[in-house]
């Protein structure tokens, strides 16, 4: 009973050794992040945390901004809208961050959006593809902006590339209905591909969590689509796509960004070779940008990038742009820096900032060939 | 001479607590009145699950979907009433009203789910119960997610912040003293006997599935303004808040605070919200330092941190004090 006692102790003493030092000299401008880095997005976090980290460090070799050094300071939100929602508040009252980096999921970064409008702190979201992020109804949120394109793009890019580049005139839709992301890329993807005179032949649902997909496959299989999109997370895509092969069914699978994970392939174990995904980078690009990014990446973390890492990396760089090009630092003008944004050369493209806060930028289709994502064709907007 | 010392007993922390909560709120930075929000925010979730878990001995794990029925009418009360201002009023008070009219309809339209929910379910014991509970917060959480009305998975965005300091803490006075009263009351006698053995309490004369049902409804009405304060909190309502998780959540509180003590829950909610809090620094190892912590509770007082006792139990006995006979 002794050691039990003393265990969350010894726990909590772990726990808080990795602490960062304090840099000498001048006030650091801070980065506040909220990111998922436990639950089961825990991938989604972790990657974003290593972009921004890595664009921070990079840009405090160079000296810093304004003569100052840049900090970051992560915050959990175990993938809750309600933690993201505290995790912020506590960032930008607490911490004082000078600009609010996160997050990956819509539905988090819709938590986040209204606090950092009412401290006046600009807050950018590496990948949150939900247009409701940076426009609440008709209006546009003043300080959140986003480095992403949104879920109407992506949705019509996929639809673009199946009737373009795959010749496919019969899809089938298996679509997440608990995630706003999946529902929202169905529909776009949807509307995008009967208007380019293909039709949808099934449109299924499942829900995360699930482990069967058997019942919504085999009504996919009596309509005999040429393919099938899934735009939903890795884990159930994962699933999916093997659960499809052992039916017998031999149709390509679609997605999105959501697939952008290394436990994909793990999961699937080949299953998904031929299938494509749309993204917002990826690291076979021969472009020097991307090259350089990936090389500084692996020999800091020893693995290859995924989108959201450079995603992540992007949110970080731009907005470490537009506090050098704001007058001075704080929120209002950083902000108006960060909205006059254009031709910045990311990563994950050349991105403009439109009058929505959103980027205007390319998207890459990746493709999967034995059992791992090659850089397939860009599709601009 | 009875009632007016009862209805002063009920009126007295509301009429104490408004000002003191005023001035409180004033020196509150954003940060931790939005801590205080939320761990108000569960005391009243763990305190009104106490009326079913802890007082009636049932066991209920679907209190999220209670609090998602109380938030989205809410949700759709203040975001259908956003911008209308009556001539006359301050737009201050308007919005108040609305908020408070919200909270009032969130808070029925939730008895009305738990009274549905209740009335076949609660002739079920242990598991069974606890089955029909969890699998009704499953069936709420999908309608919402297919209901394009209640905006489906991305859920309400852009909901007025309405929930201050005062108001989510003057929802836990509203809910303390419920639950007190209750315990006092004739029918918190028949909950504790019902808790206590339910084949005796039937012999009594207890209509034992009449009583387990209006502990169950009242229990629902205030996971409902639970749900209304946290949706106005964060200033969106989305199905992803509601899982079974955090069901399981209230739960703990409960458990760890002790069945049938409602200081212990209320300190358990209050505790542990302040304790993931504080933890937030250490990141990865939060959640495992939060379950070592619920291990070792258990491991070392199996009955929750009060038992079933109150926090003035320890108390010494004033001389102008009538301590009231327990039954428990």
């Amino acid at each position: 009973m002794r050691i039990a006692r003393a265990l969350p102790l010894a726990v909590l003493a772990l726990a808080g050794c990795p602490k960062q030092e304090a840099p000498a000299g001048p006030q650091p401008i801070l980065f506040g992040h909220v990111g998922s880095m436990t639950g089961n997005e825990a991938t989604f976090g972790d990657s974003t945390d290593k972009g921004i980290r890595l664009a921070v460090d990079e840009q405090n070799k160079r000296g810093g901004v304004k003569g100052r050094p840049l900090a970051v300071k992560t915050l959990d939100d175990q993938g809750k809208p309600e933690e993201a929602a505290v995790a912020a508040t506590r960032l930008l009252t607490e911490d004082k961050a000078t600009v609010l980096l996160g997050e990956v999921a819509s539905s988090r970064s819709l938590a986040m959006a209204p606090i950092a409008d009412l401290d006046k702190v600009p807050m950018v979201s590496p990948s949150s593809t939900n247009p409701r992020v940076t426009k609440d109804g008709a209006v546009t949120r003043p300080y959140v902006f986003r480095v992403c394109f949104i879920d109407p793009f992506q949705g019509t890019v996929m639809a673009k590339y199946a009737r373009d580049t795959m010749k496919v005139s019969k899809v089938a839709i298996l679509r997440d209905v608990g995630n706003d992301y999946s529902v929202g890329l169905a529909d776009y993807f949807a509307a995008k591909f009967k208007e380019l005179g293909g039709t949808i032949v099934a449109d299924q649902s499942y829900k995360a969590g699930d482990q069967d997909f058997k019942a919504q496959l085999t009504a996919i299989k009596g309509k005999h689509p040429e393919a099938i999109y899934v735009p939903g997370y890795y884990t159930e895509v994962a699933l999916i796509a093997r659960q499809t092969r052992e039916l017998g069914m031999q149709q390509p699978l679609m997605g999105g960004d959501g697939w952008d994970s290394s436990k994909l392939y793990e999961i699937a174990k080949g299953a998904l070779d031929g299938s494509a995904f749309s993204n917002h980078y990826s690291h076979e690009n021969p472009s020097p940008v991307i090259q350089d990014f990936v090389k500084a990446y692996q020999a800091r973390y020893g693995s290859v990038p995924d989108g959201l890492a450079a995603a992540g990396y992007d949110a970080a760089r731009i907005a470490i742009d537009a506090i050098q090009r704001a007058p001075e630092v704080s929120g209002p003008a950083i902000r108006d820096a960060l909205a006059a944004t254009k031709g910045f050369q990311g990563v994950t493209g050349v991105i403009t900032i439109d009058a929505d806060h959103n980027a205007v930028k390319p998207a890459v289709v990746l493709k999967i060939q034995d059992n791992a994502a090659h850089y397939a064709t860009t599709i601009n907007p | 001479m009875r009632a007016p010392g009862l209805a002063l007993r009920s009126l007295l922390p509301f009429l104490l607590g408004l000002p003191a909560l005023l001035a409180l709120q004033g020196s509150l930075s954003d940060f931790w009145a939005s801590v205080l929000i939320t761990a108000g925010v569960n005391v009243i979730l763990a305190v009104s699950l106490n009326v079913v878990n802890g007082f009636t001995g049932q066991f209920s794990i679907g209190h999220a979907g209670f609090m998602a029925v109380g938030a989205y009418t809410a949700a759709k009360i203040t975001l259908a009433a956003a911008g209308w201002a009556p001539a006359g009023l301050p737009p201050r008070l308007a919005d108040g009203a609305v908020f408070l009219l919200a909270l009032l309809a969130g808070m029925v339209t939730a008895a009305l789910a738990g009274l549905l929910v209740g009335m076949p379910s609660l002739r079920l014991r242990g598991d069974y119960l606890a089955i029909v509970t969890l699998g009704f917060n499953e069936i709420i959480r999908v309608i919402i997610e297919n209901t394009a009305f209640l905006g489906r998975a991305t859920g309400l965005s852009g909901l007025p912040r309405r929930t201050t300091f005062a108001w989510a803490w003057m929802g836990v006075i509203a809910t303390v003293v419920m639950a007190r009263r209750l315990l006092g009351s004739t029918h918190g006698r028949a909950l504790l006997a019902i808790r206590e053995d339910e084949v005796a309490a039937e012999a009594m004369g207890v209509d034992t599935t009449g009583y387990k049902v209006k502990a169950f409804v009242v229990s629902s009405a205030f996971a409902g303004l639970a749900g209304g304060l946290l949706v106005h909190l964060i200033q969106l309502c989305t199905p992803r808040t509601f899982t079974f998780v955090k069901s399981i959540e209230v739960v703990v509180m409960v458990v760890l605070g002790g069945l049938g003590s409602v200081t212990g829950s209320a300190v358990a909610a209050f505790g542990l919200t302040l304790a993931l809090e504080g933890l937030r620094e250490v990141q990865e190892y939060r959640m495992v330092a939060y379950s070592l912590l619920l291990i070792v509770l258990m491991l070392t007082r199996p009955t929750g941190l009060f038992g079933t006792r109150e926090a003035w139990d320890w108390l010494p006995r004033l001389p102008w004090r009538r301590r009231p006979e327990e039954g428990a």
